[in-house]
């Protein structure tokens, strides 16, 4: 699983990587998901559904990434109208 | 006596500025380029770097839509997603503008969703995300939450900073691409096609009504 980032002037930027299965490798992704979350960031999965479908799913902890997903993507929280509590 | 010191001493101000105004502009462009030295390199706007930041996120959006929505971006410049409240409405996508929702069936404009995705960390000295990667965020939010980004976004009604002739050109355009590309995608493109196709029908009669 790669997690990555948007990064205005350069594009996304890996920030961890590793495999769920191995413990360690999991505890870095876990610490890297937490970071980024704590900075703001919003984090989505992009996904497939089984009709061909493209669309992305927001998770709000690393127990909500499906253990499959190849990567999580995080990027700026939207910015536009009046923020909402539940988020 | 006071109007002719008045009027002397705009005089004076006037001729003042008329001798020294080579000499401020030179110093406010040395002031200016002390000003850029100072600034870290890291921090000053690279064509390049935008460039290649710009290619980095294409390749990301490539990589998370479908084919359609991916040469459609690529083609037209701009991205439509679907609602899924089970109404016949969708959102045109552009970069850094507003998402614009409408009805396939009839062009109809609805409202304009402004939102944005700032890095308040400014990691190059701009908050801004490259045009793809502003694509893409909106299309993971929409695609995963639209009720959420749109209850967050400012709404407000069509024409506000999308022109509306702009919106109705890039339907049409839409249209004729999906018809161009044929059956690709046709279930979803029908509508736009078919008003595509009125649009055509219309502006044929008006040049044979010219003719």
């Amino acid at each position: 699983m790669k997690l990555l980032r948007m990064k205005p002037g350069h594009g996304e930027i890996v920030l961890a990587e590793g495999d769920v299965e191995i413990p360690e490798q999991e505890r870095e992704l876990i610490e890297a998901f937490r970071r980024e979350l704590d900075a703001g960031m919003w984090a989505a999965v992009p996904t497939e559904t089984v009709g061909g479908r493209r669309e992305a799913e927001l998770v709000k902890s690393f127990g909500d990434v499906p253990r499959d997903a190849e990567r999580v993507i995080f990027f700026p929280r939207a910015a536009g109208g009046a923020p909402r509590a539940t988020r | 006596m006071a109007l002719g010191l008045a009027t002397a001493a705009i005089i004076c101000a006037a001729l003042v500025y008329e001798l020294t105004r080579a000499r401020l502009r030179g110093v406010l462009a040395r002031w200016r380029e002390q000003l850029r030295a100072r600034q870290p390199v890291a921090l000053r706007y690279d064509p390049g770097r935008e460039r290649r930041a710009e290619q980095r996120a294409r390749e990301l959006l490539r990589s998370c839509v479908n084919d359609e929505e991916w040469a459609m971006y690529r083609e037209l410049g701009f991205m439509r997603v679907w609602g899924r409240a089970g109404t016949r409405y969708a959102y045109l996508i552009y970069p850094h503008k507003p998402i614009v929702a409408y009805v396939p069936g009839n062009g109809t404009m609805l409202n304009e969703y402004c939102v944005a995705f700032p890095d308040s960390s400014e990691p190059y000295g701009s908050a801004r995300l490259p045009d793809s990667d502003d694509v893409l965020a909106k299309w993971m939010a929409l695609t995963a939450d639209e009720h959420g980004l749109i209850a967050d976004a400012n709404m407000h009604l069509p024409g506000r900073q999308v022109d509306p002739e702009r919106v109705r050109r890039d339907l049409v355009r839409l249209a004729r691409w999906e018809r161009e590309r044929g059956g690709r995608g046709a279930a979803d493109g029908r509508d736009d096609r078919d008003r595509a196709e009125r649009v055509d029908a219309n502006v044929g009669a008006g040049s044979a009504r010219a003719a």
